[in-house]
């Protein structure tokens, strides 16, 4: 039984080094063997105060492999929310309901109020822009497997690193691990320095850049990300920097072989389609391993693993 | 203790002084004691010459002694303030003001998608400096850092 049973997941600094590496491993074994009838009579909540297809979808399907129950909303347009409740008092009615509640919503720090309110576990699904664990779990996961361990990797992360909080995340996690960052980015979307200190304060390297070029040679990882037009307070600035960073086919040429390219999805025009039939592609799949970790999560926060 | 100083201090019977208010914030540390409310005697010098601050601000509030919840508030502008008490002409409590870990209650954040700015949540942060020596907030829920120009107290 882990220690992890019973606790929330809310931001991935909620997890030392081998909380991580516990899950990497529940998760490995779930790809081993995705069918087990684990879950059976327990009920997930889940409620997404705002739409997502992709994470929700993955964590309903994590719960219906392992034979355990879904209640919940898809929007808050079907929920009590309508009527004006307040976010506790959703929380409070149903933890009544059920064993675990995995949540979605618009306010930042909505998933740490519910976890300090709530009697029963909360798993993070995004809080706003804030933290989404899961996404950054099912990332370690996929650099580990491509690369066979998490230590002393060289990640590049490439387009947005001011506001993409998946890339912060990621940032925290990989200095538990001793990797090397490579910073790529226009000038005016470069990581804040609230992070760069995370990888100081764990004694690593970071260097910057704005030329993606100089990075692919070098990486053991791609880490795209979508530079997102609403970010932007002038559109003329966005317009500037939409285009600056397109990965094709042809520009993978002088990479590692091991090398694999990571996006958060979904993509707009960074990654063009050329790319996917490229064995260094791994996004899709990197997409099919959140299945994994949530299974992972669900079943070693309940004590089943 | 400079005889001047403690005549200075000891003006008052009972009460409180706080000395050593940069002299900037000087108004900011009056009204977030909410002194333009009360009804005791109130004293206040600025621009008075110091060897610490250069010009310094100083309040002298007769009558009244503070909760550490009220003087946490003063810390997050003026982290090196003396709080002083005083009782029948003495001192009896003189010491430096430092910044709390933790402050609850007392500041808004500052991010408007912040669960305590659209919910009935009391706010919550932790204070650190930076690695130039200033003071920043974290939220304990959005995890967004605020210094101490943004500040806003509730």
């Amino acid at each position: 039984m882990s220690k992890l049973k019973g606790r929330s997941l809310v931001s991935i600094t909620d997890y030392s080094k081998d909380d991580i590496l516990k899950i990497l491993d529940i998760a490995e074994e779930f790809e081993q063997n995705q069918r087990q009838d684990i879950l059976r009579g327990h009920v997930i909540a889940s409620l997404f105060f705002e739409p997502s297809t992709r994470t929700r979808l993955s964590f309903e399907s994590a719960v219906q492999y392992l034979g355990g129950s879904i209640i919940g909303f898809a929007s808050p347009d079907v929920s009590s929310v309508t009527k004006g409740e307040s976010l506790k008092d959703t929380i409070l009615t149903v933890s009544n309901y059920s064993d675990l509640i995995v949540m979605r919503n618009p306010l930042d720090g909505s998933a740490r109020y519910a976890s300090e309110v709530s009697p029963v576990p909360i798993l993070n699904a995004g809080d706003g822009a804030n933290q989404h664990p899961t996404q950054c779990l099912l990332d370690l996961y996929s650099i580990r497997k491509t690369q066979g361990s998490l230590d002393n990797i060289h990640i590049a992360m490439i387009g947005d690193l001011k506001y993409g909080r998946t890339v912060h995340s990621l940032v925290q996690a990989l200095s538990l691990f001793g990797a090397t960052f490579h910073f790529v980015s226009p000038d005016s979307l470069k990581m804040p320095s609230s992070v760069k200190t995370v990888v100081k304060n764990a004694g690593l390297e970071y260097h910057q850049y704005t030329d993606l070029t100089e990075v692919i040679p070098i990486a053991d990882i791609l880490y795209m990300t979508r530079i997102q037009g609403e970010r932007f307070p002038d559109p003329l600035e966005y317009e500037k920097v939409k285009n600056a960073y397109i990965l094709s086919n042809d520009m993978l040429d002088d990479s590692k072989e091991t090398m694999k390219v990571l996006h958060p999805l979904p993509r707009v025009n960074e990654i063009t389609e050329d790319v996917d039939d490229n064995p260094k592609a791994y996004y899709f799949q990197q997409a099919k391993n959140g299945i994994y970790i949530r299974q992972a999560l669900i079943a070693a926060i309940l004590g089943l693993k | 203790m400079n005889r001047r100083t403690e005549l200075k201090v000891s003006a008052i019977r009972n009460g409180t002084v706080i000395d050593h208010i940069p002299a900037e914030v000087v108004y900011h540390v009056f009204g977030i004691l909410n002194l333009d409310q009360t009804a005791n005697q109130v004293y206040l010098g600025t621009n008075l010459d110091s060897k610490k601050l250069g010009k310094k601000g100083i309040i002298k509030i007769s009558g009244k002694y503070f909760k550490d919840k009220e003087i946490s508030k003063v810390a997050l502008v003026a982290p090196n303030a003396t709080l002083i008490e005083i009782k029948d002409y003495e001192v009896t409590k003189k010491e430096n003001i430092h910044l709390p870990e933790s402050v609850s209650t007392i500041v808004k954040c500052i991010n408007p998608k912040c669960v305590t700015n659209n919910q009935n949540v009391p706010t919550s942060f932790t204070v650190t400096k930076d690695h130039k020596g200033n003071m920043k907030l974290f939220c304990k829920y959005c995890e967004k850092a605020m210094s101490q120009a943004n500040l806003e107290f509730l």
